[in-house]
């Protein structure tokens, strides 16, 4: 399988607090890898890095022979990198289509009509398509405002996969869910981004969720990558097991 | 969301410019002052959708006033049509220039920055000799496709429908522009402009673009308050006239494009009554009056009759990094 991006030697530093420490990660196409660490470790700095938010200090950031290190989010996101955030960040005063529309108009950003509707024929389909596919079509004309924060996360990762991008990175899209109903969240998200998304990232503190979903596990701690490897054999390592799981598994 | 009706949209505009012909005079030139006005105020909506209020549209409305005027003194062009136009022209081009060096900056800087501007070319307007300096000049009355009005009340009717007319064809391209995709984006802009970022779009671009228009429209009713009182000078560009549109923009809402109409014409209505009645505090008068707006009206006059629901609240405008683990 090919390597969809490669970060080699990525430093970070805010002041004293190191970030990231010399990382360097290969994600391979198809993969679903699944980063974790404590609060602080540098998950997402990483993840901000790879999307643009953060430039890094040292180090490259490939993306089909891309160096992608300095360039902005925008960028990054017209060569195929998508994000969903860890506080879903949408447009709230909009309806749940609308933030979708937005999404589906970032995919012609030197178009944008000024006169064709929003949600003209075509584009409120794509919207609801996708929110079909994560149970959601009900809801397309509420606004943000009224739902709950478990729904807005699924509406924040549908957003990042209007572009179908090459890599998605999701950032805890189980935070803030109920554990009866965090499998069922996960099985939606899995389902809902297989079709146009074949390499994902996510973040992740919940084990449970990590082992059942994950292809590859990378342990982050202070700044350095720990582990890197099946669920099944980071889940064992006991540097793992000290700093990260405190032993869970 | 449907597209709008063009003609039921029209209507209201060929109404109200019938209308003018059974208006009494004293209330026609009330009437196009208040829709010249409008003209500003609505590009301060169209730029307040991204979230960015700007303090010195006196500049934009000066430079169309300032650009009509000396292309009419050079070449003696008188027609009215084509002055609104070439205001609106100068205006847009002042803006394509300023637009996107002023994206660039967000909130008060880009209000303050605005104000500044303008306050810039006020006082170089103030100095320059060759363009009358502080007393400004004066232009020739306008005409309409050749036709020259010698009774008044024709010539004030003559400009009523000018303006009428001006202001609503631009009414209706806002509502149109509203409904659009790049309207859309403009309010995506508004609540969260890194998100919008991370979806590709250039926030930047979509705020200097409305940039653009805001400014064609100060600069086509700069054309017109120059037609209507055939002079101008450096005061089209103070920060007073700017503070006026800003005035009529919040009373207006965002909402609403036809609340930018009534809102204007009621801030002429209330001038014009308490400078009749208590000429020594109509100012207080205008102040209570924005007070009572926006107490009982945070969102302007427009949320009386806006079936839009945009509600504010759960702001989910939050940094993309802030809250999230490192």
């Amino acid at each position: 399988m090919s390597v969809v991006l490669s970060a080699q030697k990525l430093d970070k530093r805010f002041g004293a607090v190191v970030a990231a420490d010399a990382l360097s990660i290969d994600i391979t196409a198809g993969q679903k890898v699944s980063l974790i660490g404590a609060n602080g470790a540098g998950k997402t700095t990483f993840v901000n890095m790879v999307t643009g938010y953060l430039k890094p200090d040292r180090g490259s950031i490939v993306l089909d022979g891309i160096d992608i290190a300095r360039h902005s989010p925008r960028r990054v996101a017209g060569l195929g990198i998508s994000r969903s955030f860890q506080i879903p960040q949408l447009f709230v005063e909009l309806t749940t289509a609308e933030n979708l529309a937005v999404a589906i108009a970032g995919t012609h950003p030197k178009t944008l009509s000024l006169h064709s509707p929003a949600e003209a024929k075509g584009r409120r389909e794509r919207a609801v398509e996708l929110l079909q596919r994560f149970g959601l079509a009900q809801l397309a004309d509420r606004p943000i405002s009224e739902l709950a924060g478990g729904v807005r996360k699924l509406i924040d990762i549908a957003m990042a996969l209007v572009r179908r991008p090459k890599l998605l990175l999701l950032d805890e899209p189980t935070s803030g869910v109920s554990a009866e109903e965090k499998f069922s969240t996960m099985d939606r998200v899995i389902h809902a981004v297989a079709p146009d998304a074949a390499t994902i990232v996510f973040v992740e503190h919940d084990m449970d969720i990590v082992s059942r979903y994950a292809d590859r596990v990378v342990a982050f701690y202070s700044g350095r990558i720990i582990a890197d490897g099946s669920p099944l054999d980071v889940l064992k390592d006991p540097e793992v097991r000290r700093y990260v799981t405190g032993g869970a598994r | 969301m449907a597209r709008p009706n063009l003609f039921l949209m029209l209507l209201p505009v060929i109404a109200i410019t019938l209308l003018g012909r059974a208006l009494p005079t004293w209330t026609l030139s009330l009437a196009a002052i208040a829709a010249a006005n409008a003209l500003v105020a609505l590009g301060i909506v169209v730029l307040a959708r991204t979230g960015n209020v700007s303090f010195g549209q006196g500049l934009f409305f000066a430079a169309g006033g300032y650009g009509v005027a000396l292309i009419a003194n050079h070449f003696g062009l008188t027609d009215a049509v084509a002055q609104m136009l070439i205001g609106a022209v100068c205006g847009g081009l002042l803006g394509l220039v300023i637009g996107p060096l002023i994206a660039r900056y967000s909130g008060i800087f880009f209000g303050m920055l605005t104000l500044a501007l303008s306050m810039v070319f006020y006082g170089a307007l103030l100095k320059t000799t060759v363009l009358g300096g502080s007393d400004g000049f004066n232009v020739g009355r306008p005409t309409l496709f050749g036709i020259h009005f010698v009774d008044t009340r024709e010539a004030d009717f003559m400009l009523y429908a000018i303006a009428v007319v001006t202001t609503g064809l631009a009414a209706i391209a806002a509502k149109i522009l509203f409904q659009s995709e790049f309207g859309l984006a403009s309010l995506a802009v508004r609540e969260n402009n890194l998100r919008v970022e991370y979806l590709g779009i250039s926030a930047n671009r979509v705020i200097a673009t409305n940039f653009v228009i805001a400014a064609a429209f100060a600069g086509a009713s700069g054309a017109f308050a120059l037609m209507a009182q055939r002079h101008i000078d450096p005061q089209f560009a103070y920060w007073t006239t700017s503070g006026e549109f800003v005035f009529i923009a919040v009373l207006a809402g965002y909402q609403s494009v036809s609340a930018v109409f009534v809102a204007s014409l009621a801030l002429e209505l209330v001038r014009s009554f308490s400078n009749l009645y208590l000429p020594n505090t109509w100012q207080l008068v205008l102040g209570i009056f924005l007070l009572a707006v926006i107490l009982f009206l945070p969102r302007g006059i427009g949320s009386l009759w806006s079936r839009e629901r945009r509600k504010t609240g759960d702001s989910a405008a939050t940094p993309a990094g802030e809250g999230a683990a490192t």
